[in-house]
């Protein structure tokens, strides 16, 4: 109990009330588009897009300037009986990369809806909006979230809002995946809560603070943790729990399928992170060694899951016939690589877990590989909305009548195969670099056969593109430029990151506990 | 220190039962409205392991720790949202397809919708 002795960890900084800001915002909104006629509910929303991009990138420039973690206690009171909100580095990067992406699928929805002037304000149009706003709001409160109570509730919003937006149509089919999703959800979040509860148990803490000083008790701990991970996993949709992602995912309208691929999914992920990170080394006391051992063996685990979903679900994607399935397998694949990241960073006494570049190279993954699929959905998007259909075979020559669509595609490819100049190029480089110096030869032989696959069923989709086709394709309807572009400008982001190597490296480190902090007795 | 007549042991141990019928229903069962009630027993199992850890005190110290009530609380509404999105959904699904299971996976052209 050696927290409580000290100083306050969470103090409230000068920018802590934008934390607060970050999730409430979005919040706000989803209740005044309850009170609001239909038409004016996407006005809601963009002025709330405008505003909430904006908080995130103030949170980012605060974070930089000042080189401290932002910091909110909320009414005061200090965990473990009050609640803190908190954003290190890597929280900030995730709020921008959120707010970015969030943005851009609210402009390409609201250009979709613009096709079909009928149905603008009808209720499916209408219902996407306060569920847009709900997964952001859900987002942010996890992704700045201490406690993992608040973050359990933070990720049952995200699953509510998260279900309907896959059966926005309304079809039997997406109803039956959209409920596949909600039993593998609930099933997942409930297992989270019932480690939280084995933790409180323990530890009479639930703030991540807390428990990463904290030690003793380790059987609990571990069965807690393999809880709670085991239903993250469930969530993150990693292999052999992906199965209610692609028919869900492919299901969806192209704007949902979007966020729910590109951010949906790397809400538990990043939880498992925290945990990893910050929780499990925490009881490294007197009994390191036992608990070190079974750090490494979760992180094992995880990184051969992580490899078999690579392998597994890459294949999966280039036997697929229809492309917005094929995007979603090429989904769980690029999951796989968030997991091989855990052995590969195993930290050791000077060189804590986050100072390695196996660390940066999961970071940049994670924000490149969003970026990109949702510039991939909105590209199918396109596509389908154009020809009305999405089966591959019947593709040929796509690029000639959707030319942006076909390059987004193809750049967001890029990033996937981890081609340079791309973000997913430096991702997967680093993760390489690290399989290979850190002796992990089998790691970085599926590091390099994923990308061989990734190669295999992007050039497949490429090769449609540019294909002379037989009979001339017709689309059934001209597709406004700027609905293409909105794909194309975050393909370009997702290749942009590319160009900043290390440039993160320094940031993503930013708030948290410096290496002498660490090893101190 | 714990005899299996001490109270909270007792909570404890069902709470654990009550996990394991909950898990058990989950996992076997293909229909999706016993499902719907298996992660409902589950999710007192858990309450109920919350409750243990209360009247154990074992956070703060206190005779009993009032803090997981308050999770548990919190823990009832959202298995309550919870539950009626399932029930709407599966509702709708039964409307749509007549069935209440997922274990056919949709099959391709089946006259589905009524709507």
């Amino acid at each position: 109990m050696s927290a409580l002795a000290n100083a306050p960890f969470y103090v409230t900084t000068s920018g802590g009330y934008l934390l607060v800001l970050a999730i409430i915002l979005p919040a706000v909104a989803v209740l005044a588009m309850l009170l609001v006629p239909p038409r004016h509910v996407a006005r809601i929303a963009f002025a709330v897009m405008a505003a909430g991009l904006a908080v995130a990138l103030v949170i980012v420039a605060e974070l930089v300037g000042t080189g401290m973690a932002l910091a909110y206690v909320v009414g005061g009171w200090q965990p473990p009986l009050g609640l803190a909100l908190r954003a290190d580095g890597l929280s900030a990067a995730m709020l921008a990369m959120t707010a970015v992406v969030i943005c851009a699928t609210g402009l390409f929805a609201r250009f979709h809806q613009c096709l079909e002037p009928e149905t603008q304000d009808g209720r499916a149009a209408t219902t996407f909006w306060p569920l847009l706003m709900a997964i952001w709001s859900a987002l942010n409160a996890i992704f700045v979230g201490e406690d993992l109570f608040t973050l359990y509730v933070a990720l049952e919003l995200l699953t509510f809002a998260a279900v309907p937006l896959v059966c926005l149509d309304g079809r039997a089919e997406t109803i039956a995946a959209a409920l596949r999703y909600l039993m593998f959800a609930l099933l997942g979040s409930l297992l989270y809560l019932l480690g939280a509860a084995l933790l409180y148990g323990v530890f009479g803490a639930l703030d991540i603070h807390s428990l990463s000083r904290l030690d003793g008790g380790a059987p609990a701990v571990t069965v807690a943790l393999g809880l709670m991970i085991a239903g993250l996993l469930a969530k993150a949709a990693l292999f052999p729990l992906h199965l209610w992602l692609p028919p869900a995912h492919a299901g969806a309208p192209a704007a949902a399928s979007a966020v729910l691929s590109a951010l949906v999914i790397k809400a538990p992920v990043f939880l498992i992170l925290r945990l990893v990170l910050d929780v499990a080394p925490s009881s490294a006391g007197p009994l390191a060694g036992q608990i070190f051992i079974g750090q490494i063996l979760i992180g094992q685990i995880l990184a051969v899951l992580g490899a078999s979903s690579i392998l597994f679900c890459s294949v999966m994607a280039f036997r697929q016939q229809r492309l917005k399935l094929m995007i979603a397998y090429s989904t769980v694949a690029q999951i796989g690589y968030l997991f091989i990241v855990f052995p590969l960073a195993a930290g050791t006494e000077t060189l804590p877990a986050w100072g390695t570049i196996a660390w940066t190279g999961g970071a940049l993954q994670l924000v490149s590989h969003a970026l990109a699929k949702a510039a991939m959905f909105m590209a199918a998007g396109a596509v389908a909305e154009a020809f009305g259909h999405d089966r591959i075979s019947d593709l040929g020559g796509f690029g000639r009548i959707l030319p942006i669509s076909a390059l987004a595609f193809g750049l967001a490819g890029l990033s996937l195969m981890g081609l340079p100049p791309s973000g997913g190029f430096i991702a997967k480089c680093l993760l390489l670099t690290a399989a290979v110096t850190g002796g992990h030869p089998w790691l970085a032989a599926t590091i390099l056969a994923g990308g061989l696959l990734a190669g295999g069923y992007v050039f497949r989709i490429v090769d449609r593109a540019l294909a002379t086709p037989a009979v001339e394709l017709v689309a059934r309807r001209p597709i406004p430029r700027r609905l293409e572009a909105v794909a194309l400008v975050l393909a370009l982001a997702a290749v942009g990151v590319g160009f900043v190597p290390l440039q993160p490296f320094g940031f993503l480190q930013l708030g948290r506990p410096a290496v002498s902090a660490m090893v101190a007795p | 220190m714990s005899s299996i007549s001490n109270p909270a042991t007792l909570f404890g141990l069902c709470g654990a039962a009550l996990v394991g019928i909950g898990l058990f229903t989950v996992i076997v069962h293909p229909g999706l409205l016993r499902r719907i009630v298996g992660f409902n027993i589950l999710g007192a199992g858990i309450f109920l392991i919350f409750g243990a850890v209360a009247r154990r005190g074992a956070g703060a110290g206190f005779e009993g720790d009032p803090v997981p009530q308050a999770m548990v609380i919190t823990g009832i509404v959202v298995a309550f949202s919870a539950t009626a999105l399932a029930v709407a959904m599966l509702q709708r699904l039964f409307d749509l397809t007549g069935r209440a299971t997922l274990e056919p996976p949709a099959p391709e052209g089946r006259p589905g919708s009524e709507t």
